[in-house]
């Protein structure tokens, strides 16, 4: 029918464009790095120098490994905190559930900047009992990444039946443990998967806690080596950029077939896929 | 089969140890913050609350809610056309995979890197400002709008579009085909479509992400930091100021206050965020 | 419900419990390395350990020095870290280089206690007046030899370097400035950048107070300032961008308000970078040094003072442009570096150096009037 199938041209159109200019608007930026990082202010040209400085300075060498092993660290304490806590709600404390979803979407309403103004007398604790490194920052980014995690953690649990597979396991004999560790887990592989690459992500890129507290993680130094060095900063934002982003597109496809099986329902269109056989 | 309430309080204990956690790294900072700011120099008092009222910061109190309110409208109009048009593509193409990476990508990732990004792009020694100025002789090189309000404005925009496509995406795959086809079915143009269907259902979650998108660019801190070296255009930027100018000394309470209205602020936001999703999940079962 | 009060009652009870362990500060860390062993923490003066050799062998025994908010541009410190390193041997950690005065005592309160807390502090007056009792008070050898307006009579904090406020700028980029009257005018559209914001680092504070003396001003009163700036503003001519070595050298920022000295230092990289005083608008202003009470390395820390006013530390600071704290001393006695000496910036007129009193209320005034102006 023309009218569907101008409907759909239309449609299409639409999508072109708008792809397209918000595609534009987001790779012009990015293109825009890579132009300035390379750029030769003296001899006209284009040089590697500011890239390379990414490997050979220790500073920012320093940093990147802060930042990587910080982000590990913020990763594996998600899930320990988070995986027993979810799975112990859903099994004995279901009329828990909403105050703990509530608490996990707390971080999102108390904004980091505030959180590290009041943090004065923990973080003193924390540098008496664990010393002064920068690996502490690892409880607070665990605080930072809950409502993330916890909505992908959330989305992986609802999609297996925890109950009965924990009370079959119970009832075979398993102790709490290998129900979690070898029973639960395993089933849900993507969403921790998932939320371990969002914590990553969100790790390399926080700058709030680590700059008022004083820690050399890499934002931190992208933020310091701008007043010395602007190209080198470039590049180094524009490398953790594209570090993150091969990351998450990684996770979608590791996830992807999974995912097309659970969609919740078949996508928005104006009109149907097949028009000839379903309008008429 | 009733269980007696020992054995209700010892399966919450399993709870303790998150509980736990978030009351020290969570609650107890905010509490610290609310404390502090009715403190000068160790006593009660209401000096530093007084203080927010001063012209500058009442000032910065409105750009910032100026910043917040333009950017969730830019971001959630653009970004909620961005979502259609990933979202009437197949479900599991490289497209819709694609972009939902990529946006997951530039909302959470930090300010410095985006402010870096737009500095090498339109501030004054910028790729994009050298060639503005060559091609229509206008005036960007020289003009230092990037670190101005008008300029966080540009950067905020920048994580807000992503945000409200990962936001919204799920609210539009709500949306059923079925309905376009019974409505088709019984007649209905496509504009008739969205005014009477689509549009009231996707009205709520429309809003609740609009309300998403202005507390997080209310409370964002990292951006505004990297990109505005001078003056305290927005009040996370006051925050900074009072904590670390070294012309006016002795404002730390100040900044617990200004962290206070911060809290009080988002809070209501996100009050009424969760209020508004509430109903979006009805329909969306 | 029953569910919701039980939760409720045990969420309040652990809050409780955990706020109350939580509210209190940790017990006092252990007394760091150098304190029992050299008494070092408490010597004020290099006699109270039995000399300077004695000195010397305690802060290599330490084998460290933690400092802080030290450009390795400003007055010349880089130079002057490695000078202490080749001389002593001991290792220097520089941390915070970009930091304000303010935030050198905030990050010792911070860390107090840990490896990492900064051991001397470099000061602007109106922090050093504000915090002199996280200083121990130490006399260098050559104690005497400092004018007495600039250091406070136990030791507690010292002049070390000073300069006068000053306007740079790249001659190839914009006309020569003669007063500061000329920074209106359409030549400098969009180029005069100041060094921070005025109501947060010093250097732009009395970068104001300088325009505002050359505007008929006086230390008392810094109103024209913030209204020159007004005007510049209006006229387009205000640039609001920290300048740094990038935006210097790539041009953006080819024209500062900032201290002589900090001009100097893009004299060396720019040839044609020139440093001007405004006749009869001479601001004056000294940083300070100060040990802190509870240095890791209090031995290394009095060594690296001693350092620090010797003829070689003080020639250093002259050679990035600043003006030591014993100029005077070592003219008459023949020891200062007169090449780096006869480099520094002509000045006509009498210094003005603001008191405590007058920094505060011009800090007031600017709190109050500068978001008007400038946004």
């Amino acid at each position: 029918m023309s009218a569907s199938s101008a409907a759909r041209t239309r449609l299409q159109v639409f999508r072109v464009v708008i792809l397209v200019l918000t595609g534009a608007f987001f790779l012009i930026p990015l293109l825009a790095m890579l132009d300035f990082s390379t750029r030769d202010f003296l001899a006209e040209g284009r040089t590697w120098a500011a890239w390379g400085l990414l490997v050979t300075d220790p500073l920012l060498r320093g940093s990147i490994i802060i930042s990587l092993v910080l982000s590990l660290l913020t990763a594996l304490g998600m899930i320990v905190l988070l995986v027993p806590t979810m799975i112990w709600v859903r099994l004995r404390v279901q009329w828990m559930s909403r105050i703990v979803e509530f608490l996990c979407l707390l971080p999102l309403t108390v904004p980091p900047l505030v959180i590290i103004v009041g943090l004065k007398n923990v973080t003193l604790w924390l540098n008496y009992l664990i010393g002064d490194t920068p690996y502490w920052l690892a409880f607070l980014y665990v605080v930072l990444v809950l409502p993330y995690a916890y909505r992908a953690l959330d989305a992986g649990l609802s999609a297996i039946n925890v109950t009965i597979l924990a009370e079959a396991a119970r009832g075979l004999g398993a102790s709490w443990l290998t129900v979690i560790a070898k029973i639960i887990v395993p089933n849900i592989k993507t969403a921790l998967i998932s939320a371990s690459f969002i914590s990553i992500a969100l790790v390399l890129g926080e700058y709030t806690f680590a700059s008022l507290l004083n820690f050399d993680t890499l934002q931190v130094t992208i933020a310091l080596q701008s007043k010395a060095n602007a190209q080198e900063s470039v590049a180094a934002s524009l490398a953790s950029i594209i570090f993150a982003a091969a990351l998450l597109i990684v996770l979608s496809f590791v996830s992807g077939g999974r995912k097309a099986r659970r969609t919740v329902g078949t996508p928005i269109a104006p009109i149907p896929v097949e028009p000839t056989r379903e309008t008429q | 089969m009733a269980r007696s309430r020992v054995a209700r309080l010892s399966s919450a204990l399993g709870l303790v140890p998150f509980l736990a956690y978030l009351v020290i790294f969570l609650i107890v900072p905010t509490l610290a913050v609310a404390v502090g700011a009715f403190t000068t120099a160790g006593r009660p008092s209401l000096a530093n609350v007084a203080g927010l009222a001063d012209g500058a910061i009442l000032n910065s109190l409105w750009n910032s809610i100026v910043l917040s309110a333009v950017t969730a409208l830019i971001g959630g109009v653009v970004g909620a056309l961005l979502a259609y048009a990933v979202v009437t593509g197949r479900p599991d193409g490289l497209l819709r995979r694609l972009v939902t990476s990529i946006c997951g990508v530039l909302a959470q990732f930090g300010g410095v890197t985006l402010a870096f990004a737009f500095i090498a792009t339109i501030s004054g020694a910028g790729v994009v400002s050298i060639w503005l100025d060559a091609t229509f002789g206008t005036a960007f090189t020289s003009s230092t709008w990037l670190f101005e309000l008008r300029g966080l404005m540009l950067v905020y925009s920048y994580f807000q579009i992503p945000l409200m496509v990962i936001v919204f995406l799920p609210a539009l795959d709500g949306i059923r085909i079925q309905w376009r086809e019974a409505a088709s079915n019984l007649g209905a143009t496509t504009w008739q479509y969205w005014r009477h269907v689509g549009l009231p259902l996707l009205t709520p979650a429309f809003l609740g992400s609009l309300l998403l998108l202005f507390a997080n660019a209310f409370a964002a801190y990292a951006t505004a930091a990297a990109l505005v070296s001078q003056g305290s255009p927005i009040i996370p930027l006051w925050i900074r100021s009072a904590l670390t100018s070294e012309v006016l000394l002795g404002r730390e309470n100040l900044a617990y206050a200004l962290a206070l209205e911060m809290v009080v602020v988002v809070a209501i936001v996100m009050v009424a965020y969760s209020l508004l999703m509430k109903r979006t999940a009805r329909w969306l079962q | 419900m029953k569910n919701l009060r039980t939760s409720i009652a045990a969420l309040a009870a652990a809050s409780g419990l955990l706020l109350a362990a939580v509210g209190c500060s940790p017990p006092p860390a252990a007394e760091p390395a150098g304190e029992g062993t050299s008494g070092a923490a408490t010597a004020a003066s290099a006699a109270d350990l039995g000399g300077m050799d004695k000195l010397v062998e305690a802060a290599k025994a330490e084998g460290a020095l933690n400092v802080i908010a030290l450009p390795p541009n400003w007055a010349n410190y880089g130079k002057i870290i490695e000078g202490f390193k080749t001389k002593y041997g001991i290792t220097v950690n520089s941390a915070l280089p970009d930091g304000t005065s303010a935030e050198e005592i905030s990050t010792a309160q911070k860390l107090k206690g840990t490896d990492r807390a900064p051991d001397v502090f470099d000061l602007g007056q109106a922090v050093t007046l504000a915090n002199t009792d996280m200083f121990a008070p130490y006399k260098v050898e050559k104690f005497d030899t400092i004018p007495a307006g600039l250091k406070e009579a136990s030791g507690l904090y010292v002049g070390d370097y000073g300069g006068y406020m000053s306007i740079g700028y790249d001659s190839k980029k914009v006309p020569d400035v003669t007063s500061v009257d000329d920074l209106t005018k359409p030549d400098y559209k969009g180029k005069v950048a100041l060094n921070g914001d005025p109501t947060q680092a010093g250097a732009a504070f009395n970068g104001v107070m300088m325009v505002a003396l050359a505007k008929g001003g006086s230390a008392d009163n810094i109103q024209p300032g913030i209204d020159f700036f007004g005007d510049l503003k209006k006229a387009g001519n205000f640039l609001p961008l920290d300048p740094t070595d990038a935006t210097v050298q790539s041009g953006q920022t080819p024209l500062v308000i900032d201290w002589d000295y900090l001009n100097a230092a893009n004299t060396a990289k720019i040839p044609t970078w020139k440093v001007v005083v405004p006749e009869n608008a001479v601001v004056g202003g000294y940083y300070n040094q100060a040990i802190n009470k509870d240095a890791v390395h209090p031995a290394a820390a009095r060594l690296w003072q001693e350092y620090l006013y010797s003829d070689e530390g003080q020639n250093l600071y002259l050679g990035g442009g600043a003006r030591p704290a014993r100029a005077d001393d070592m003219t008459k006695a023949g020891t200062i570096d007169q090449a780096a000496f006869a480099k520094l910036p002509k000045v006509s007129g009498t210094p003005v150096f603001l008191t405590e009193a007058q920094n505060k209320a011009a800090a007031d005034t600017l709190n109050k009037e500068w978001a008007k102006v400038a946004g």
